[in-house]
């Protein structure tokens, strides 16, 4: 675990050089959405369960910013570290395990998209979009969403043997994850069958999540839905491991 | 007699149906520098990447520091600096950076790391650069980087695979220079090279590998006073213009003569003697050249790229 934060620890060291450009580009996407859906779509939607249609998206934005965050840092960052620059390859010559390697990975994407989630947090906020104190919860679940995203993404790297095949991760998996997880509507607005896949869509648990947290409304049930990222992160973890020791051990 | 710290017996891998180290067995003394001497695709990589915990051993053993290896574990990983064949810095970040982030993956502070980059700046003639960007320097520069680096967990031993391929010869100078001062400080040094110069210029001991397989071992000047006749005399001439016979003639005379593809080349006990037979048997000496033998024609002849003619 020592060296998993000392490859944490080199990142950040990145992070730090990079930082405004990245925030920058990770900020502006989730305030498009909010403007264009919020302010502009919003104005023609009647009200859904009791909240203006900005007040309903904004959690949604808040928790969809911090999962492309840490799909985007585990695919094309990770992507790159062990493709293009042989990051990896220079890491694991020095004493670490490839263990060690994913695991600083995936601490700093979740890292990533907790910053990520917390910036968008902050410009709802200031717009008055949160209703209770509960959304400072907010940040601090974001760990595990971030755990989740940043595990899958890293698995889809560990088969990737071309940067071009995350143009089918994003388009085939994160962008109707996303645009079907009840961040824009209810997803008990959507057929029987299209809810029970809903509870196999992990953005789905974290946007009721934040979106209780949002709003005050906590109930034992966010419980479950924390714990089903849980358990998919701790799937996922050692399937990461054994894909990545096959792309770096030969 | 220094105690021995990379030691195998019997190494071998296989990639599938491919078998790329047929079992091989060597062992390197501490404070030496130690050769894999070969041609692309010989086993030197795979070998190097046993050691450094980039592969397996499947089949034979390898001990490091007395210790039996399956995968190498971080604890000797830590004792080891490693130059591999690619320049895989860190282009985000600058010259002394890319030192003082890899420093951290040692267990260095910041402050430590940082002391400890800049003084390997400065051994390794870097310190204009400290603060350039990676995209900038050339590749000589590059390498003495990715060298430095190596050396920031100050390393028992040095792994450096081909590591002035692709240099200049300045360049190429200038690491041998400095990996010579390094084994002056103690360091085992233990390198891949198909540069026959560069094996002879830094070595104590080396293998010549071909195919999976250790041909020969032992110090440059021992391979060559063993595997080759002291002088040899190329023949810069097409094949289609050498006299015919002259293979025998010179094997009668008590010549030898190995063929590299389109070139011929005559060893002999006594060069001079062999320069003034030229003549006799219809050679012109403008199109011939004397010289002592070298790594070279040990390697010719071992690999079979030189049949015997």
């Amino acid at each position: 675990m020592m060296a998993a934060l000392r490859i944490f620890a080199r990142h950040m060291a990145v992070f730090r050089k990079i930082w405004f450009t990245n925030i920058m580009f990770n900020f502006i996407e989730p305030l498009l959405y909010l403007t264009a859906m919020g302010y502009g779509l919003g104005t023609f939607v009647q009200d859904m369960e009791g909240l203006t249609y900005l007040q309903y998206i904004a959690p949604g934005m808040v928790a969809s910013s911090s999962m492309f965050a840490a799909s985007f840092e585990c695919t094309y960052g990770s992507f790159i570290r062990l493709h293009y620059q042989k990051t990896f390859q220079a890491m694991l010559a020095g004493p670490v395990t490839v263990r060690d390697i994913v695991a600083g990975d995936i601490l700093y994407a979740t890292f990533k998209s907790m910053v990520f989630g917390l910036v968008i947090l902050t410009v709802i906020s200031v717009l008055g979009q949160t209703q209770s104190w509960w959304a400072l919860l907010i940040p601090l679940f974001l760990v595990i969403p971030g755990l989740a995203f940043s595990l899958l993404a890293f698995c889809y790297t560990g088969l990737t043997a071309n940067i071009d095949s995350f143009n089918y991760y994003i388009t085939l998996f994160l962008t109707p994850a996303y645009l079907f997880s009840g961040v824009f509507f209810p997803i008990h607005s959507m057929p029987g069958w299209a809810q029970v896949v809903a509870w196999f869509n992990p953005i789905f648990h974290s946007v009721e999540v934040c979106r209780a947290l949002a709003l005050g409304n906590t109930n034992p049930g966010l419980l479950v839905h924390a714990g089903v990222l849980v358990l998919l992160a701790m799937v996922l973890m050692p399937l990461a491991v054994r894909l990545m020791t096959k792309r770096l051990i030969v | 007699m220094n105690e021995v710290v990379v030691r195998a017996e019997n190494l071998g891998k296989t990639y599938g149906d491919f078998r790329a180290l047929k079992g091989i067995s060597f062992s390197i003394k501490a404070g030496e520098c130690f050769g894999f001497l070969g041609h692309n695709g010989a086993g030197k990589t795979t070998t190097m990447r046993m050691m450094y915990g980039m592969s397996t051993v499947e089949e034979g053993e390898l001990w490091l520091f007395g210790e039996s290896i399956r995968l190498t574990p971080p604890v000797i990983k830590a004792r080891l600096g490693v130059v591999s064949q690619e320049d895989n810095l860190d282009e985000a970040l600058t010259v002394i950076e890319n030192l003082e982030v890899f420093g951290l993956i040692y267990g260095l502070t910041r402050a430590e790391s940082w002391l400890r980059g800049k003084d390997l700046l400065v051994f390794m003639g870097l310190e204009d650069k400290e603060n350039s960007n990676i995209e900038s320097l050339s590749g000589g520069l590059k390498r003495r980087l990715v060298i430095a680096r190596a050396l920031m967990n100050r390393p028992d031993i040095v792994i450096l695979d081909e590591p002035t391929t692709g240099l200049d010869p300045q360049a190429r100078h200038l690491v041998w220079q400095k990996l010579r001062s390094l084994k002056a400080e103690g360091v085992t040094l233990v390198l891949t090279t198909h540069y026959m110069e560069e094996a002879v210029q830094l070595c104590d001991d080396l293998v010549i590998m071909h195919e999976g397989t250790i041909l020969a071992e032992g110090s440059p000047q021992y391979l060559i006073a063993t595997y080759v006749r002291p002088y040899a005399i190329e023949v810069h001439l097409p094949l289609s213009q050498v006299p015919d016979g002259l293979v025998d003639q010179v094997s009668a005379w008590g010549g030898e003569v190995i063929r590299v593809l389109d070139s011929l080349f005559l060893y002999a006990d006594d060069g001079e003697k062999l320069w003034d037979s030229l003549a006799g048997w219809g050679l012109p000496k403008h199109a011939c050249l004397l010289r002592p033998s070298t790594m070279e024609d040990v390697f010719l002849k071992l690999t079979g790229m030189g049949e015997d003619a």
